[in-house]
């Protein structure tokens, strides 16, 4: 198993090794220590490689995953996983802002607290927060899940297309355009299925509540200004 | 004897003019801000306002017909590991799949590739007619992140980092719906028919620090490879040249208030930015400050017609030029061919800016396939590529008039100004004096 120690190692060796995997190359799990809240770490995979960070990590870890399994054994700063298209990041601590903003697909796991505009612009992907969200959460977001297990802050899913919102606490507020949903079974069936992947078993589906968009700023109107 | 008043002919307002009363017609019956394309139509100090002095007994100039004058232009030499090398520093400026129709864009990558040019692409991603017809294609990366890929971003040339366009510094974006058509709203993972909001922030980053980081990140994601450009709206160009060269730029993109959009307010795009003119001088002073000039490559966009615009811009500091309306024009938009067309839509050829509403009669701001069938992208490409090489002979000509065997060397002591706003703008002299306001002593 390659380990890169980046206390050692310029943090252009590991992600350069990550982009030259060839098909069928034996050495796919990567180990980083001493992270010490680099920028940019593990970056644009494109391979079904898998990497353990033993720390915590700054900016845009996991950017752009392609493919890769993700393990932050710490915190992560902003961005982490942003424009994920498949893979999983798993983050055992918490996360900053933008958590998995713009992603595409796969699944983006915090297991501790995630901050503000968590699921930013999501396009697809996956987010199964354990602990609480920051405020204008899943802003814009056009499709994929955000599940929270704990509360969401102000403006929960302002100006929201598709994506599906799960939450089992309180919601500060709503944005402009979310509204609460009924949770119908094949949405339960889902946020199951979220729920065992992120490999959580205390809370049930039932104590979530769904929220989604009102579809009433999808085409704009003269009289639906105030809400903007 | 009865007397007669003398007539008095009727007196409309300069304030209150026919076009503004219309105006606010149109506004209490329609309840709607004006949403149209382009830039600015109001007339602001421009390339117009300067001349070239040309060669005289102090300076010589070069034969046209015999002597050399290069017009290469390399692009991203100052971290990439792959820069950009382009026969003419006349670019393509960003223009998106969305806004204008497959067969436009295919048009505009011909043109580009044939004249030895970049194109780029814009909001809602690449398409693969475009990736395919375009040799050097520029990637942009906007606030929407419609259609962003990595594997979009290893395939480009070079990466722009859309903060700000000319014709809305501060704005974002909006596609409405009747544009959205199944392959629009595949692309942009959004429903068809609903108006498509493009955010005006980047979601991952806020202000220069974080974007330094955001380019580490594009960069270590290809490797190094690809020059990254940083795109701003003409607003304050000393500070966000400096900003971007501090978060890590290539090249700066720098765009006037008379540079096009697809659609936004015309209250915007009237109201809000600087001209072009104005632009070039500050943002070229903030790369010499930093050492930087020449080093981070700066391209200018917005209002750029002519080969004596590009020399203009580039006597200014700029490196290259980038055109939108222009290059839209030269393959066939507001063309006086369609006039029946325009006349039905309540325009005339030249006027027609309405390129949201998807009905351009020359099919190409528009989804509709019937309409972006009457444009033949092989035809149109090649009065691109004719129009590009066109420009560049006549800054050519300018640059050996002015003695300069590549047109780089052009520089401030080549013109003067014919107003004193221009003079003051473009810090060039006044025609037939050495001064300038700000200027020391008249």
């Amino acid at each position: 198993m390659p380990v890169f120690d980046l206390s050692q190692t310029p943090l252009r060796e590991l992600n350069s090794a990550l982009h030259t995997l060839g098909a069928g190359a034996n050495d796919t799990e990567f180990e980083v220590i001493n992270p010490r809240g680099h920028h940019a770490v593990a970056v644009g995979i494109d391979a079904p490689v898998t990497v353990e960070i033993k720390g915590s990590v700054g900016y845009y870890c996991a950017g752009m995953n392609d493919g890769g399994t993700v393990t932050v054994h710490g915190s992560a700063g902003p961005g982490v996983a942003e424009n994920m298209m498949s893979g999983t990041v798993v983050i055992e601590g918490d996360a900053s802002q933008y958590a998995g903003a713009t992603g595409r697909g796969g699944l983006l796991v915090i297991k501790g607290n995630a901050a503000s505009r968590c699921g930013i612009s999501m396009k697809g992907i996956d987010i199964v927060v354990q602990g609480s969200i920051g405020h204008m959460s899943a802003f814009m977001g056009q499709s994929g899940h955000l599940v929270v297990c704990g509360d969401a802050g102000e403006a929960l899913g302002d100006s929201l297309y598709e994506a599906k919102l799960f939450v089992r606490g309180t919601v500060k507020s709503l944005g402009a355009d979310c509204i609460e949903k009924q949770m119908k079974p094949k949405h339960l069936a889902k946020l199951a299925e979220l729920l065992e992947q992120a490999g959580i078993t205390d809370v049930k589906p039932e104590e979530f509540k769904r929220y989604g968009s009102a579809r009433k700023l999808y085409n704009f109107n003269i009289d639906n200004a105030d809400a903007y | 004897m009865s007397y007669h008043n003398p007539f008095t002919p009727p007196r409309k307002s300069a304030t209150f003019d026919d076009y503004t009363l219309a105006e606010i017609r149109r506004a209490a019956a329609t309840g709607i801000y004006d949403i149209r394309g382009a830039g600015t139509k109001r007339k602001v100090p421009h390339f117009d306002d300067l001349l070239f002095l040309g060669a005289s007994i102090s300076r010589y100039p070069l034969e046209g017909y015999r002597e050399k004058c290069d017009t290469s232009v390399v692009l991203g030499t100052r971290f990439a590991k792959k820069p950009i090398h382009l026969k003419t520093p006349i670019t393509i400026a960003g223009m998106s799949f969305g806004a204008l129709s497959g067969n436009a864009k295919e048009a505009l990558g011909r043109g580009a590739t044939l004249a030895g040019t970049s194109t780029t692409t814009g909001d809602g991603g690449m398409t693969d007619e475009e990736r395919g017809h375009s040799q050097t294609l520029v990637y942009q990366y906007l606030p929407s992140r419609y259609g962003m890929n990595p594997k979009d971003l290893r395939r480009a040339d070079a990466i722009e980092v859309v903060v700000g366009q000319g014709a809305k510094p501060g704005g974002g974006g909006m596609l409405l719906g009747q544009k959205i058509s199944d392959r629009v709203a595949h692309m942009r993972n959004l429903p068809k028919g609903i108006d498509q909001r493009s955010a005006c922030r980047h979601p991952d980053w806020t202000g220069p620090d974080d974007l330094e980081i955001k380019i580490l990140e594009l960069r270590e994601i290809t490797d190094w490879e690809k020059p990254i450009y940083i795109k701003v709206g003409g607003a304050r160009p000393y500070y966000d040249t400096a900003l971007a060269v501090k978060a890590g730029a290539d090249v700066v993109v720098l765009d006037g208030m008379q540079g096009g959009t697809a659609a936004t307010q015309d209250v915007f795009i009237e109201n809000v930015g600087m001209p072009t003119l104005a632009c070039i001088r500050p943002a070229v002073q903030a790369l010499q400050d930093l050492g930087m000039h020449r080093k981070v490559q700066l391209i200018v966009s917005g209002g750029i017609r002519s080969g004596a615009d590009v020399a203009k811009a580039l006597a200014l500091g700029a490196d290259a030029v980038a055109i939108g309306t222009a290059a839209l024009v030269a393959i066939g938009d507001n063309d006086p061919k369609w006039e029946e067309e325009y006349q039905k839509l309540g325009t005339t050829a030249g006027a027609y800016d309405d390129w949201h509403e998807g009905k351009d009669p020359a099919g190409i701001t528009t989804q509709d396939p019937e309409l972006a069938a009457r444009l033949d992208p092989v035809a149109a490409g090649r009065r691109l590529a004719n129009y590009l090489k066109v420009m560049t002979l006549e800054a050519q000509t300018i640059a050996r008039a002015c003695g300069k065997n590549k047109l780089t060397n052009l520089e401030p002591e080549d013109l003067c100004a014919l107003t004193m706003e221009a003079a003051a703008m473009a810090q060039i002299p006044l025609a037939g004096t050495s001064w300038y306001p700000g200027k020391g002593s008249f």
